[in-house]
């Protein structure tokens, strides 16, 4: 190998690792989602006295692929009078501007120094040894998220009203008035719910001081109260419903109800189109649950770990900057995901749902407000407690 | 260099999907292809270290206001242009001021090369969010709460042109009524033909 080759892949290093990163979070997002598939078809059936699927596989773990190869063999309807072009585009949005934020979410917290201990091990051997002294040197302070973009909780919500297009045009180039009608509703919803979403953000980011979400979960490792859910619970509360009606989820899913509106905005797509839309919901589910952990409930960081390492005196195996302590709290943020994805499935087995005319009544009349209050009250507060 | 592939490539997507709006005779063709060329822009405002506008101009350009203009459009139910044959000079003054345009812009490269090249300091710090807050609330707080201002004066105007200034009255008309009614305007059309 010359230098010339050495150069080019010293140049392609960050792009391979950026790969690498997103390959493995794409990975595991994915295969959360199709678990969540199956998990809410279980746990709606034990809420309404049944048993979900379990004939595939042990206690139905196999379903979630059973209905990705069902998807793809069933027959592909294409509406005759439809907008061709718009048609096929409308699941693609949805389902990129669901994906596309997972490059900012913070999966753990940053490793010191991760593969030090490796170098000295692999020296003898010809480019090896070089490429992983390379790597490590490179790792010094390795944050486990893909991005860190300065204005990450931005990205988030415009990325997401992005993704309100691809329910939009689905409706309208259907041809078909239940969808057009269904499409419009969701889209309205949606729009005037996000407003009370961003609302409530703003006093998170004023309590930390930055836009960016490793920063924010960094600065509520040194918070007070620990976590941004015990001075903004008002902010919390409000985030929590207007996610519930940002995902079209009960009990804000008029658009998409059977009784309804036939499917809503989906009604003319078939097999593998609308399991874009299908996968489009619970990602656009498990984003909202990323960003309601990270911004409320500290994101990866377990409020007594690093305390816990330094009184058992094992700080060098899982204190702070370690990978054991990354991987404790990374599972510590599976978990609170899961959680309310839990809360998600709950509140669908168990809420009916709002009529449209009191959808819209209840985002602008009264969520809107209650999250500019909490905007003011957090202004006069910490106003008070800086001067 | 990689910042100047990046250009060329956001650059020419964002002139390919700006020729894309303003071909279409579909308006929601040419809608989604705006709000292409308002995300190739944020794309070229991130690579000139503006992160803030990059995302401010998703958030507000490419989410709410061509939400809008896609809503008027469904809403509206637009026809797609049906071409005109008549105007046919308007190929040739079209065709003028696309030259005039084309030497406008040789002029202004030619302008820009012989000029003597200072170099500009570029703080890469300004389009931070914090500096573009702390700008915003301290030197230029005058143009912000004029804004704000004016889009409150647009809110209320919104609110005051779509009011619905009496409310339609409705009146109950029970069944046996209806049809005495009914019967009452056929006997007067017999009466008349007689």
């Amino acid at each position: 190998m010359n230098e010339t080759t050495i150069n080019i892949l010293k140049t392609a290093f960050p792009f391979i690792v950026f790969a690498v990163g997103i390959l493995l979070a794409f990975q595991g997002v994915l295969m959360i989602v199709a678990y969540t598939v199956l998990a809410e078809r279980k746990v709606l059936g034990w809420i309404q006295g049944r048993i979900g699927p379990n004939r595939v596989g042990p206690w139905g773990v196999l379903q979630p692929f059973a209905d990705l190869l069902k998807f793809i063999f069933k027959e592909d309807l294409v509406p005759d009078k439809s907008t061709k072009f718009i048609y096929f585009l409308a699941p693609l949005v949805a389902l990129t501007c669901a994906l596309l934020p997972i490059v900012v979410y913070p999966f753990g917290p940053h490793l010191t120094d991760p593969l030090s201990w490796l170098v000295p091990k692999v020296q003898g051997i010809a480019y090896l040894g070089d490429a992983v002294a390379y790597i490590a040197a490179q790792a010094k302070d390795m944050p486990l998220t893909i991005a860190r973009i300065d204005v990450g909780v931005l990205f988030v919500l415009g990325i997401t009203s992005v993704g309100v297009y691809g329910i939009a045009l689905a409706g309208w180039s259907s041809n078909n008035k239940y969808s057009l009608m269904g499409g419009l509703r969701s889209s309205a919803q949606m729009i005037s719910y996000e407003l009370a979403m961003g609302a409530s953000v703003i006093g998170v980011v004023m309590l930390a001081g930055s836009l960016d979400l490793s920063e924010i979960i960094r600065q509520q490792t040194t918070a007070p109260f620990k976590l941004y859910i015990i001075p903004q619970f008002i902010g919390f509360i409000v985030f929590l419903i207007a996610a519930f009606a940002e995902t079209n989820r009960v009990p804000f899913d008029l658009p998409e109800a059977e009784t309804e509106l036939v499917a809503g905005f989906h009604t003319e797509y078939s097999a593998l189109k609308f399991a874009l839309f299908f996968m489009a919901e619970y990602v656009n589910m498990f984003t909202v649950s990323v960003m309601c952990v990270t911004l409320f409930l500290g994101g990866w960081y377990i409020p007594g770990l690093d305390w816990l390492a330094r009184f058992i005196g094992l700080e060098a195996w899982f204190g702070q900057g370690t990978v054991l302590y990354a991987l404790i709290s990374h599972v510590g943020f599976i978990v609170k995901i899961c959680a309310f994805l839990f809360l998600y499935i709950w509140i669908r087995g168990t809420l009916p749902r709002f009529r449209f005319d009191q959808l819209m009544n209840f985002g602008w009349k009264f969520l809107l407000p209650l999250a500019l209050l909490n905007v003011i009250l957090t202004i006069v507060i910490v106003y008070f407690l800086n001067s | 260099m990689a910042t100047t592939a990046l250009f060329f490539v956001f650059a020419g997507l964002a002139i390919a999907c700006a020729l894309s709006t303003v071909y279409h005779r579909n308006p929601l063709y040419s809608a989604v292809s705006l709000i292409g060329v308002f995300i190739s822009l944020s794309c070229i405002y991130v690579t000139l270290a503006a992160p803030f506008i990059a995302a401010v101009q998703i958030l507000i350009y490419a989410g709410a206001i061509m939400g809008l203009v896609i809503f008027v459009i469904m809403l509206l139910n637009l026809d797609e242009d049906k071409p005109y044959r008549k105007l046919h000079y308007l190929y040739a003054l079209g065709g003028f001021l696309g030259i005039v345009l084309l030497a406008q812009t040789f002029f202004v490269f030619f302008a820009v090369k012989r000029s003597p090249h200072t170099p500009v300091n570029v703080d890469e710090t300004v389009g931070k969010t914090l500096n573009i807050g702390a700008n915003m609330y301290t030197e230029y707080l005058l143009p912000v709460e004029i804004v704000g201002v004016l889009l409150l004066m647009a809110i209320i105007g919104g609110v005051i042109l779509v009011r619905r200034l009496s409310q339609p009255e409705l009146t109950l008309i029970v069944d046996n009524e209806l049809e005495r009614r009914n019967e009452a305007d056929e006997k007067d059309d017999y009466r008349i033909a007689l």
